[in-house]
């Protein structure tokens, strides 16, 4: 004797994204914590010492914030204009920070004064940085001139003037204290090394350079201009490796992820990508509510911390493990002692022997009803199950069961108004979506056929199908519409696919049809 | 051609086990039903075969109990004998020689000698009219007897054997055809009619269907197509009879049975439901429901422990006096028609077809036994007339059976078509297909054709519909999302708009031909390139098939007039045709043969060659009347060393074939059937215990350890006079315990007693030597 085949409730594919192990990684970031800072944030940097606390660069002061507080743990403030670039030395002692009045000071990071000014720049230093070695600074102006520092006597020791426009953006390698990249408006990316006194490799990025990136590596540079985020191979002398185009507005900021695994860019168009460094795929996006100018990785990815145009400060921080279960949904109910507590630490002994005992099924409501073959009552339950849930797959599911069996007509007849009505509200929520369409439409004419004697009886319901006439005539505009789309588009496929010729045997035999035509085609993805 | 005698066409299982009713030995140990042209007896508990009585000539039609002695058995066939047999054996005792069609058997204890047998009115086959006639078996220790007495006891009896029963132990027997009830009593050799009014102009059918008798009291059950069952009593006389009406039923009653005390009725039908009520409280029933298949034949053990049902879909449930289902015998599963084509599981060698309706069953055909049936439509089958189910169309296997594709659908009269698509892969745990993606409507009208490509790299699909559209399909590896593999389209051609019939990929997988009507093209799958086309008009392309091995750069196909192409590929030209009604082609997966099947006025030839030889390997005319519908290569698990050429195509594999009446059907040769000889006389075994796969492990092992230890023992068994002769050991077990000497007294006169004397020894030793 079998047993009872519930209905199938088929499952409809979900549309939108798919959920892969990059968005859940990317997800696993608690509700972000947001500072209002007096300007455009323009740069943030994580200082590589434990406690990883962070330089936010804006207007005229750069805050050092901790990385669970959101007060600032310490600000330096004597800049005559606004700041740029507040960097930490790789030791986290010393921070570094140019100014828009053409001076670049050094600061210590417990002290408050600077200690160090290296005037010689004659505009805006967008740009100041630390060598690998520590002992001296790289800035780069807006005069279109990059310099070398030295800070025990703040001295300038090479001077570039290579590019043609304002340089904006700059880059030390950390594995060779002499090399270094500058990125300029002049769609330039440049090269140098500080043993030689001009730039050893330029490569053209075609658009304002806004950031460049050494991969940890060093092997491969990103850049970021206009809307472009371009990856190049510094060992095969700058040869442009991909060029990413994946925001709709100029790049602002490029970031690694702890691993290296990941790159992330940020853009004014208010999103921030996350690319896979293997194939270049987008693999996850975050929106924010503003233009983003600055954009920081915590090591291991610990915190997301995001600076916009209008000066606000997003941090978002990974949830930790016990956050990450979260509430699941209503909290359980604890076991009733002589239920569950029973046995349930038993251990079978080697000589116990067995007994398995299948575990008993659990019919649905309707198919309870439907294995007694009630057809009305099955019908009932699945509406009611569609009132409380709104899920209206199990009640088309339930329909096309009784379609399948025959016996749909009869579960649709002798309907009361009360019982009609919600049928028919039933049909005008869902009779127009393609999923169901198929079912609820044979469905609808069994109705209209059983029912048309007492139309007019109740106005309940006779306004009710109006609205479901007005529903279904629209649908059938709708869908010439889409046919003639259909029509448009198959006529420029067909005129762009080109006509190949197919060798045909050349022979005596006869063949059928000499002229072939491949017809039309249609790929799916 | 030269026909060859060293090949025969022979049956091979899968033959209706459900024809007639079974029975239960009174020991309710075995359960003997008629198979096709033999016996079979099952054991009730194992559900395996121990013995195939063999020995008709044609189709048992019915198996009864010998009244007088419980371990034999009656059976009657169309070849006009009924045979006696000993089914504890599996020996023929004897053969009555009736020479008239007979069309079912029943006794009674009460008429021992007399059979009871349903033969035609006028010895001809058409006839339409049918008595019942008693049959007086000939004392006579010949074992083949010729039956002359022949006496008609009741004319124009319906030829169902279950509208004829015996009542209250053999006094009287009742008859029912159509809308008439006729009983005869044998004392007073006197039988009345009654018959129903009919209720054909209300649209009721009210005939008779069925029969049966109560054991101990005047009551006779009647079954009608209505649905009803109707309890007549008092039927001894014209006037006076009553009866009274019980409905369940909403169909037909197949089959009804009273049990052996009269405390139940038994009933089933369509429904599947086997119904007990209780007799005189008939409000009172039981029921078993979902059996899977109508019910269509109910029998008792004559101890009332065990029932069991035959159903519609060659199944026979044996179920406890306490309706539970203890065993299931399944054979394999005929419908009317195999709409999926017969495949191959390239892991189990089973021959898998469509079964149950809504399930693939799995046969096993060198064990004659179904293995398993897959449920691919996964819903309530509603027994019930008229309602469209969903059906397997088209299944398909890839080369090393890691997936199974299936297509089942709905043709409902007022809508449209409903095509599934459904996706299994081999679970290596379960050992069994598990579903990974089902497509609903993946074309828009019949699926026409579908095949997997056999190259290894690739798991692709493609499926032919009379849409016009061939699609590919392809299995989608989402290693980056949480989801597992699934299938999806990757392709979608046509050409011309023409409907595609067939398709067929080349044994490497580099090539896909299609048969669109009359044009055959060729595709590379990779790229999806129409490679080339190909046509011999007139006739639309029916099959299409690439050679093997040596014969790869062949192409061959058979179109609707009467032709047999073969392309040459290289070339893209005709390498030779000839005129032939080819039905089927079939190619050998382990050699370059093919087969073809072609009808010939009414009867259908063989022919199997290579693509490459003008002359074909082997020819039969007349293999059987009607078309072949459905033929398999079925790979063999010993291979054959046959050196005739002739036969040499059949050493790899074996050809299966379906005839029009859905016979299973192969070719043997002498060297197999040596073989199957010698096997068989290996397999004798002791008939006391069930054959099961265990038994044949270590039954065989122990029997050949006893032989031995009886050869060893011999001498010895027979000199040793049995120990309660011996006068010291009477002595012992029959004087009182309290008078006894000591046991240590005993003991040596105890086992002296024992000891042959050296006389009797000498004497035996002698009689040893001496042969």
């Amino acid at each position: 004797m079998a047993s009872f085949k519930p209905t199938k409730i088929q499952i409809y594919p979900q549309l939108g994204a798919k959920v892969t192990q990059d968005t859940l990684y990317w997800k696993n970031y608690k509700a972000p914590v947001q500072v209002k800072e007096f300007g455009a944030i323009t740069n943030i940097d994580f200082s590589p010492l434990a406690p990883h606390n962070y330089a936010v660069t804006a207007s005229t002061r750069i805050h050092i914030y901790g990385p669970f507080s959101q007060e600032p743990v310490k600000t330096f403030t004597r800049f005559k204009d606004t700041a740029y670039s507040g960097r930490f030395r790789s030791d986290g002692q010393l921070l570094v920070a140019g100014c828009e009045d053409s001076v670049v000071r050094l600061f210590d990071v417990s002290g408050k004064v600077a200690l160090r000014m290296f005037k010689g720049h004659t505009k805006a230093v967008h740009v100041a940085d630390f060598t690998s070695d520590c002992y001296h600074i790289l800035t780069c102006s807006d005069d279109y001139t990059c310099c070398l520092w030295d800070i025990p006597n703040s001295t300038e020791l090479t001077k570039y003037k290579e590019h043609s426009d304002y340089i904006r953006c700059g880059a030390t390698s950390k594995l060779n204290k002499d090399l270094f990249v500058t990125g300029s408006y002049d769609h330039t990316l440049k090269m140098f090394d500080a043993r030689v006194q001009k730039s050893v490799m330029t490569m053209d990025h075609n658009h304002p350079v806004e950031s460049v990136l050494f991969y940890p590596s060093e092997g491969l540079l990103v850049s970021a201009g206009g809307r472009y985020v371009k990856v190049w191979d510094l060992l095969k002398r700058g040869q442009p490796l991909v060029s990413l185009k994946n925001h709709h507005k100029t790049v602002t900021c490029l970031c690694l992820s702890g691993n290296g695994q990941r790159l992330l860019s940020a853009s004014l168009d208010r999103h921030v990508k996350v690319y896979n460094t293997t194939n270049y795929k987008v693999v996850h996006s975050f929106d924010y509510t503003a233009s983003i100018l600055s954009l920081a990785l915590a090591p291991e990815d610990e915190s997301v911390v995001v600076g916009m145009t209008n000066g606000i400060l997003s941090i978002k921080h990974r949830k930790t493990s016990e956050e990450k279960q979260g509430p699941t949904g209503q909290p359980r109910r604890q076991p009733v002692f002589r239920v569950f507590v029973k046995g349930r630490n038993c251990v079978p002994k080697q000589d116990d022997f067995l007994v398995s005992k299948s575990a008993k099924s659990h019919l649905a409501k309707y198919d309870k009803q439907l294995k007694r073959f009630n057809v009305s009552k099955a019908l009932d339950t699945a509406l009611e199950s569609w009132k409380k849930n709104r899920k209206p797959e199990i009640t088309v599911a339930v329909i096309k069961e009784l379609d399948r069996r025959g016996t749909l007509k009869n579960a649709l007849a002798g309907r009361d108004e009360q019982n009609l009505s919600q049928l028919v509200n039933f049909l005008i929520g869902n009779v127009v979506d393609p999923r169901f369409a198929p079912v609820l439409v044979t469905a609808t004419e069994m109705i209209l056929d059983i029912y048309k004697a007492v139309v007019g009886q109740s106005s309940v319901v006779d306004r009710q199908l109006v609205r479901l006439q007005e529903l279904v005539e629209r649908e059938i505009d709708y869908q010439q519409d889409l046919l003639e789309v259909l029509g448009m588009l198959d006529t420029l496929f067909a005129s762009t696919l080109p006509r190949k010729e197919v060798p045909c045997p050349g022979n005596s035999q006869p063949n059928g049809l000499a002229e072939v035509d491949p017809g039309p085609q249609l790929r799916v993805a | 051609m030269v026909e060859h005698t060293g090949i025969r066409v022979v049956h091979r299982g899968g033959s209706k086990i459900n024809f007639r009713e079974p029975v239960i030995t009174s020991d309710s140990r075995f359960l003997l039903c008629g198979s096709g042209e033999s016996v079979k007896v099952y054991s009730t508990s194992t559900e395996e075969c121990v013995h195939d009585l063999q020995g008709h000539t044609d189709l048992v039609t019915g198996v009864v109990l010998n009244p007088s002695n419980h371990l034999q058995a009656y059976s009657c066939s169309a070849d006009g004998t009924v045979r006696l047999w000993d089914f504890t054996d599996g020996i023929l005792i004897k053969t009555f020689i009736i020479r008239y069609h007979i069309f079912s058997i029943h006794v009674s204890e009460k008429h021992v000698g007399v059979l009871f047998v349903v033969v035609p009115m006028a010895n001809e086959k058409g006839s339409e009219l049918f008595q019942l006639v008693a049959v007086h078996l000939p004392r006579s220790g010949d074992p083949e007897v010729e039956v002359g007495e022949l006496s008609a006891v009741l004319c124009d009896v319906s030829p169902n054997p279950g509208a004829v029963s015996f009542g209250t132990g053999g006094e009287y027997i009742a008859a029912a055809k159509g809308l008439q009830l006729e009983v005869f009593f044998f004392k007073k050799q006197k039988s009345y009619r009654f018959s129903l009014k009919s209720g054909m102009n209300k649209g009721i059918n009210n005939s008779f269907t069925c029969i049966s008798c109560h054991p101990k009291e005047d009551c006779i059950a009647t079954g009608h197509a209505d649905g009803k069952i109707r309890l007549w009593r008092n039927f001894n006389q014209k006037k006076e009879y009553t009866y009274s009406t019980l409905h369940w039923h909403h169909n037909a009653v197949n089959t009804l049975r009273f049990t052996p005390e009269g405390t139940n009725l038994l009933s089933g039908g369509i429904e599947s439901v086997l119904v007990q009520w209780r007799y005189t409280q008939e409000n009172q029933k039981d029921f078993l429901p979902r059996l899977g298949a109508a019910i269509t034949h109910i029998a008792v053990s004559p101890d009332g422990s065990l029932f069991c049902t035959s159903h519609a879909d060659n199944k026979i449930t044996i179920i406890l006096s306490s309706v539970k289902v203890s065993a299931i015998i399944q054979g394999l599963v005929k419908d009317d028609c195999v709409r999926t084509d017969l495949m191959i599981d390239p892991r189990s060698k089973a021959l898998v077809l469509n079964g149950k309706p809504g399930h693939l069953q799995f046969y096993s055909l060198h064990r004659d036994k179904q293995l398993y049936n897959l449920d691919i439509v996964q819903q309530e089958y509603i027994h019930e007339q008229g309602v469209d189910q969903f059906q397997v169309v088209k299944a398909a296997f890839d080369t090393h059976g890691d997936w199974l594709a299936t297509v089942e659908e709905r043709r409902q009269k007022s809508s449209e078509l409903e095509i599934n698509l459904k996706l299994w892969s081999y679970d290596e745990q379960t050992q069994s297909f598990v579903l990974n993606t089902t497509v609903t409507a993946p074309h828009e009208d019949q699926i026409t054709a579908m095949c997997f490509s056999p190259s290894p790299e690739t798991t692709l699909l493609v499926t032919t519909s009379l849409d016009g559209h061939f699609k590919a399909w392809l299995l989608a590896d989402h290693s980056d999302t949480e989801e597992s593999a699934s299938w999806s389209c990757d392709f979608v051609g046509g050409y011309h708009l023409l409907k595609p019939g067939c398709c067929c990929f080349s044994a490497d997988g580099s090539l896909l031909a299609f048969g669109f009507q009359e044009v055959v093209t060729v595709w590379s799958p990779t790229s999806w390139e129409l490679l080339t086309t190909l046509s011999q008009p007139p006739g639309a392309v029916r099959d299409l098939c690439f050679g093997r091995l040596s014969c790869s750069k062949y192409l061959l196909g058979t179109s609707t007039k009467n032709q047999l192409c073969c392309w040459n590929l290289l070339t893209c030209s005709l390498e030779w045709n000839t005129p032939m009604d080819v039905s089927l082609l079939q190619a050998d997966p382990f050699s370059e043969n093919m087969a073809a099947f072609c009808s010939q006025s009414g009867s259908t030839d063989l022919f199997v060659f290579k693509p490459s030889e003008p002359r074909p390997l082997f020819s039969k005319k007349a293999l059987c009347t009607g078309k072949v519908e459905r033929a398999i290569f079925a790979p063999r698990d010993q291979m054959l060393e046959s050196s005739e050429e002739y036969s040499q195509w059949l050493n790899r594999s074996q050809l299966y074939f379906l005839t029009q009446h859905m016979d299973l059907m192969t070719f043997s040769t002498k060297t197999e059937e040596d073989r199957l000889l010698a096997s068989s006389k290996q397999l004798m075994v002791d008939d006391s215990v069930a054959i099961t796969p265990f038994y044949l492990l270590l039954g065989r092992h122990k029997q050949q350890q006893q032989e031995k230890q009886e050869l060893l023992t011999n001498p010895l068994a027979e000199r040793t006079p049995l120990p309660q002769g011996s006068i010291a050991i009477k002595e012992l077990l029959d004087t009182p315990a309290h008078v006894l000497p000591s046991a240590s007294f005993l003991c040596s006169m105890f086992v002296r007693s024992l000891l042959v004397s050296s006389s009797s020894r000498s004497k035996l030793e002698d009689n040893v030597c001496t042969p």
